[in-house]
């Protein structure tokens, strides 16, 4: 095997811990990670030592702390292979990443009769943002349809996109299917309509690399709760010609150049968009994550994972009774399924009991439910402190589940 | 429902509740319990399973249809999940044939007794708290039309 699983665990403290007098088994790193040692270490030094606010001070914790976030950013900046530092912005989140990309792109690119495109399989942070301004701006929302298995429909795609479109807005991997999809094509098919596109990579950058300018994606988004950092913090990468000709998303400090009360100007990228003081330790703590993937190697990581997949993916299938939602080609080590006359509380409930976390409900893709007709799912992800041992006690726990409820 | 049963105050029920829950020796008896209750709670029947009668919870969901007679109030509720159906039974059995004034000032003190407060946290969002809630609101309503 490629890495040393038992090694890595010892980096996570929380996977030595117990629930209910069981040994835990976390299969829910979809809806977060857990975070490793040098990151939990770097957020507690952080707040012993080197604590200021930032970009405001002359004296040394000031700049200091200004120093290592902006350290962070350049990180982030290699980690995604953009051009400038200063299109890495930070956020909260995905979502805050989406909001803003919906907001001020919207606001300045969005006219009436325009269309936005999303996906059926998208998160609701990946809709509502663009219900709300295609219904501000009198713009529509189209849907690119899936197939059974969980895959876009290509060619849906290629009708819907015209020259009406402004932008695209795609997941990289699904949360609730764990499809991989072509983003690559994506992107390039609506630049040849002259749309943008933004991707939702809240379920990638953890498991592949990611290269923004080889993607040509106009946007990116992430957040850091799900790549092994600290929860509240997130990056939104956009290409520097988007983010100069964008309005602002946020009033405050330190995203302005001068303020009178006629008439206040701009700071520069990628101030302009961190209105107010940020979260300064989450940015540290994500570059901490980052240095942390980059110390075990990204390639490493998706080369065990996709072992763990293949095997999660017999273990499950072999089981009577079990049907897995979402069987793409190209998938990540997600997996949705329902058991024959089993709610997904139920079957969630005991298996909690039995100390694995997993996720039961809709993971917030209504609509991916509404388009396969069920009612939710319960969902196993993982990261790769995952064990193959773990695969096995997940099997042990459904059957368990299954004769309770036969 | 045993004329007994009919007798006793919210007070009593629960506490022969928590009497029949402490011969449980490990959770996994208590749910195969929970899970039996839910298993013979006969299903609400079709023209009760309205939009009107249902609580919706985020994980699970809940209906819940309410009568009166003879200034006593009467429930019965179904889940789509067997877990919360054996929890719906369970606070049918506590609440349902007592007078509005009875339910209303009833606080469900066996919840935690019985080691189950868990399912009523609002994260676990199964719809059960909320059907708590609603079944004193309509014997809140029922009482104001007294
Ligand atoms: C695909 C996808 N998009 C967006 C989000 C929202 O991320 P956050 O809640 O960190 O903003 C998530 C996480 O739940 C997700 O899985």
């Amino acid at each position: 095997m490629s890495l040393d699983v038992q090694k890595i665990r010892k980096n996570f403290p929380i996977l030595q811990r117990e629930v209910y007098d069981q040994p835990l088994v976390y299969l829910d790193n979809g809806a977060s990670s857990q975070k490793p040692i040098s990151v939990i270490e770097t957020i507690d030094r952080y707040y012993r030592n080197e604590h200021s606010n930032i970009h405001r001070g002359v004296h040394y914790l000031s700049s200091t702390a200004t120093d290592k976030y902006e350290q962070a950013r350049k990180k982030v900046q290699t980690f995604l292979n953009a051009e400038h530092e200063h299109e890495c912005l930070f956020t909260k989140g995905t979502t805050d990443g989406i909001n803003l990309v919906a907001h001020s792109f919207g606001k300045k690119f969005l006219s009436p009769g325009d269309n936005v495109i999303i996906s059926e399989m998208e998160h609701h942070s990946n809709i509502v943002p663009w219900q709300m301004i295609c219904d501000e701006k009198g713009a529509t929302l189209k849907v690119i349809p899936i197939n059974d298995a969980g895959e876009l429909l290509m060619d849906e795609y290629k009708k819907l996109l015209n020259d009406k479109t402004a932008i695209v807005s795609i997941t990289h991997v699904s949360n609730t299917l764990g499809t991989i999809n072509p983003i690559k094509e994506i992107i390039d098919l609506a630049h040849e309509k002259g749309a943008a596109v933004l991707i939702d990579g809240a379920q990638a950058v953890q498991h592949m690399a990611v290269d923004v300018r080889e993607l040509d994606a106009d946007f990116y988004t992430f957040s850091g709760h799900k790549m092994y950092g600290p929860t509240g913090v997130g990056i939104l990468y956009g290409k520097e010609k988007w983010l100069n000709e964008m309005p602002p998303y946020q009033g405050g400090g330190d995203m302005i150049k001068t303020v009178t009360f006629e008439k206040t100007t701009y700071n520069e990228l990628p101030h302009k968009f961190e209105a107010g003081t940020p979260n300064i330790v989450g940015g540290i703590g994500l570059g901490a994550a980052i240095d942390y993937m980059n110390s075990v190697g990204i390639d490493e990581i998706a080369a065990y994972e996709e072992e763990i997949k293949v095997a999660a993916h017999e273990a499950l299938s072999a089981i009577d009774g079990l049907t897995i939602y979402g069987t793409a080609n190209s998938k990540a080590a997600v997996f949705s399924f329902l058991l024959d006359g089993i709610h997904p509380y139920d079957a969630g409930t005991i298996l909690d009991r039995l100390g694995i976390a997993i996720r039961t409900g809709h993971h917030c893709t209504e609509p991916l439910m509404a388009r396969l007709g069920i009612p939710g799912t319960v969902r196993a992800s993982f990261a790769f402190y995952n064990t193959m041992e773990e695969i096995d006690v997940l099997v042990a726990g459904i059957e368990r589940v299954k004769k309770m409820f036969a | 429902m045993n004329l007994q049963t009919e007798q006793m105050t919210v007070k009593e029920v629960q506490e022969e509740i928590i009497e029949e829950f402490a011969m449980f020796e490990n959770w996994m008896d208590k749910y195969e319990h929970i899970i039996n209750l839910g298993k013979e709670l006969p299903d609400l029947a079709e023209e009760f399973k309205t939009s009107d009668n249902i609580v919706k919870g985020c994980q699970s969901q809940v209906w819940l249809h309410t009568t009166s007679k003879d200034g006593k109030i009467y429930f019965e509720a179904d889940s789509d999940a067997i877990i919360t159906k054996g929890l719906v039974a369970i606070m049918v059995r506590v609440l349902s044939g007592h007078p509005a004034v009875e339910i209303i000032k009833s606080s469900m003190f066996f919840v935690n007794r019985i080691g189950l407060a868990e399912h009523l946290s609002p994260t676990r969002s199964n719809g059960l708290l909320a059907m708590i809630k609603q079944m004193k609101l309509h014997a809140l309503a029922y009482s104001a039309k007294q």
